[in-house]
């Protein structure tokens, strides 16, 4: 439950200044460090925290944010539909990053992690298959989980769940 | 054309694996290349590129999805030259049910019955995570009593015994020590009989809840755990006997299924698959949660990285595991077993009968649930099998707005490519055990 330790932003910011890393916003988010890079910005900031030591990138996933537009976002980040959350940890510093990069639903696409972190072959293709985001420069993007014919996208927001028709129904009206 | 387009153009595009003469050079240096975090010139040094591809003559089989030993609906595609593994590749999916969408629509309280049955080997431990990345959202991680703590340590210590003593009892039936399935299930079964009598089931407890643990722990419940722990301690000894000093299992298993700590990080291999190549990493040491800080225990790791290494890790973590539980034993407080807190907590049964208003808030905590506030958090623990994860997105209604597992076998299952590169098909089977993938955390 301890791994709210703080970093300590690139240099000392004047206390007016919003604090940011790599020219990213950084938040908290119950004691854990946030940042918010864009998706330009994306790659080259997991670069850049691979070469300070978070070396590996334990978790990549996605939220698809279409029933929440009005959340709350730091300064300077418009909140897009769909969410890539990366976490990344540094075994050497015990140290947690978690990023958050909006990526819009009209052109719904991002970066590959692979050729930083190969690990993230598998969880890429998850979230390209349970949201369909494309994953640009990844070497195998097809669907993981879900059949290959399968259509739509199941973690979306606007996909549809089933239902199981049962005979007694609780529709009083519809009985007459 | 976007690459949307592109990529919604080529949908149906195969998952299974494609020979490799129909992949360019590049395509296979960048398979084995960006693992090891070389360039594509020192990755061709390697080979596996074929001279003429028209001439390559490889052959690829399908190893499961009913393979018994691939511990479930694993399917392996091997592409063979001879007996020799050039590449593979997991297809998984076969045991999909969209568990992070029901958890969607399940309250909080609901919540611990879906991510217990995903890691079904460890419920205990998908509860806890699960538990604990609510309780960070509500912010009351703080203020869990002390013996609901010790009892969720105690128990999820217990089920790592019981997932690990599954563990050795699949490895031995995969290898060929068919005595050794008998006998880890058989020690197995005692550690799910003490969970019947605390939790009131063998699996998919749901007895870890947000706020606390279900119910206390029942009368002679410490004499339970000895008789346990002192069945086991022998019995741990005998599993030596048989396999670990046997040159038999020691020759199926030692150099298969080489990996680097380099590759395992690269991958995101956590747990015993990390710890067998020299990496001492465990998040109950290093990244610490519950009371582990407190308690006297070592961090099992290996030299080599192969299959017996994790087979030994395994062993050596069930002994680690029941020192910690004899010190639990020892500190195990009195007092409440879950959170004073309205909010979360229903009034007790017998509150029940004498007031109205116990009884509509007893009704309503299990009708509509608690909310928790608005937020995202992801926490980790160490389960048997690697670092699990739970991502929570709450808009501050009652159910979760996003919910995402970080699975270990999930991760792991992408190290098998280069486990077995170059191996032997006969040493698939050890290599597949060794990982110990539960698919259905994979598929989830």
């Amino acid at each position: 439950m301890s791994d709210a330790s703080a970093i300590a932003p690139d240099e000392a910011v004047p206390a007016s200044e919003p604090p940011s890393m790599h020219g990213s916003p950084l938040t908290e988010s119950c004691g854990q460090t946030v940042l918010h890079p864009t998706r330009e910005q994306y790659v080259g900031v997991v670069r850049a925290l691979l070469d300070e030591g978070y070396e590996m990138c334990v978790d990549l996933t996605a939220t698809d944010y279409l029933l929440m537009p009005e959340r709350a976002m730091p300064e300077g980040v418009a909140g897009a539909r769909f969410e890539i959350v990366v976490n990344l940890l540094s075994l050497s510093a015990r140290q947690r990053i978690r990023l958050r990069v909006q990526v819009p639903a009209d052109d719904a696409s991002i970066d590959s992690l692979f050729d930083l972190h190969p690990g993230t072959e598998a969880m890429e293709r998850e979230v390209f298959d349970m949201f369909g985001i494309a994953f640009t420069n990844h070497p195998d993007l097809t669907r993981i989980l879900m059949p290959e014919d399968w259509e739509g996208y199941p973690l979306r927001k606007d996909y549809e769940t089933g239902t199981i028709p049962v005979q007694f129904s609780t529709d009083f009206a519809a009985r007459t | 054309m976007s690459i949307v387009d592109t990529i919604q153009a080529g949908d149906d595009a195969q998952q299974g694996l494609k020979p490799r003469s129909e992949l360019t050079a590049r395509e296979l240096m960048r398979e084995v290349g960006s693992v090891l975090r070389m360039s594509e010139a020192e990755a061709a040094q390697l080979g596996g590129v074929p001279v003429d591809p028209a001439e390559d003559q490889t052959m690829i089989i399908n190893m499961g999805p009913q393979h018994p030993s691939t511990h479930g609906v694993l399917r392996l595609m091997l592409e063979l030259r001879g007996e020799e593994v050039l590449r593979c590749k997991p297809v998984i999916g076969y045991l999909h049910t969209g568990m992070e969408k029901t958890g969607e629509n399940l309250t909080y309280m609901q919540g611990g019955t879906n991510v217990t049955r995903m890691d079904y080997v460890s419920p205990l431990n998908n509860e806890l995570v699960f538990s604990m990345a609510t309780e960070k959202l509500l912010g009351i991680d703080g203020d869990i009593p002390e013996r609901a703590v010790w009892m969720r340590m105690l128990l999820s210590e217990l089920n790592r015994m019981s997932s690990h003593l599954l563990f050795l009892a699949t490895n031995g039936m995969d290898i060929g020590a068919v005595s050794m399935m008998i006998y880890g299930w058989r020690e197995r079964e005692e550690v799910l009989r003490f969970f019947q009598k605390v939790t009131g089931l063998r699996m998919n407890h749901n007895f870890i809840r947000p706020g606390g643990v279900a119910a206390d722990l029942p009368a002679g419940w410490r004499d339970d755990v000895l008789q346990l722990l002192d069945l086991i301690t022998p019995r741990l000894e005998e599993y030596d006997t048989l396999m670990t000093g046997q040159p038999i299992w020691r020759e199926r298993l030692q150099g298969v299924g080489v990996i680097t700590a380099q590759e395992a990080i690269a991958l995101g291999a956590t747990g015993p698959i990390l710890r067998s190549t020299g990496t001492a990493w465990d998040l109950r040491r290093d990244m610490p949660y519950l009371h582990y800080p407190e308690l006297e225990f070592d961090v099992i790791v290996g030299s080599y990285g192969d299959a017996f290494d994790r087979y030994a890790i395994r062993l050596n973590e069930v002994r680690e595991s029941m020192k910690i539980v004899r010190q639990i034993l020892d500190r195990m407080p009195t007092g409440d077993y879950r959170i004073q807190d309205k909010k979360v907590t229903p009034p007790p049964r017998a509150r029940i009968d004498e007031s109205m208003e116990a009884l509509i808030h007893h009704f309503k905590i299990f009708t509509e649930g608690f909310k928790v506030p608005e937020g995202e958090v992801y926490v980790a623990i160490e389960s048997p099998r690697g670092e699990i994860g739970c991502y929570i997105a709450s808009d501050g209604s009652a159910t979760p707005y996003r919910l995402h597992v970080r699975a270990p076998s999930f991760v792991n299952i992408q190290c098998m490519p280069h486990m077995l590169r170059g191996g032997f098909i006969a040493d698939a089977v050890a290599v597949i055990s060794s990982v110990d993938p539960v698919l259905g955390e994979v598929d989830r």
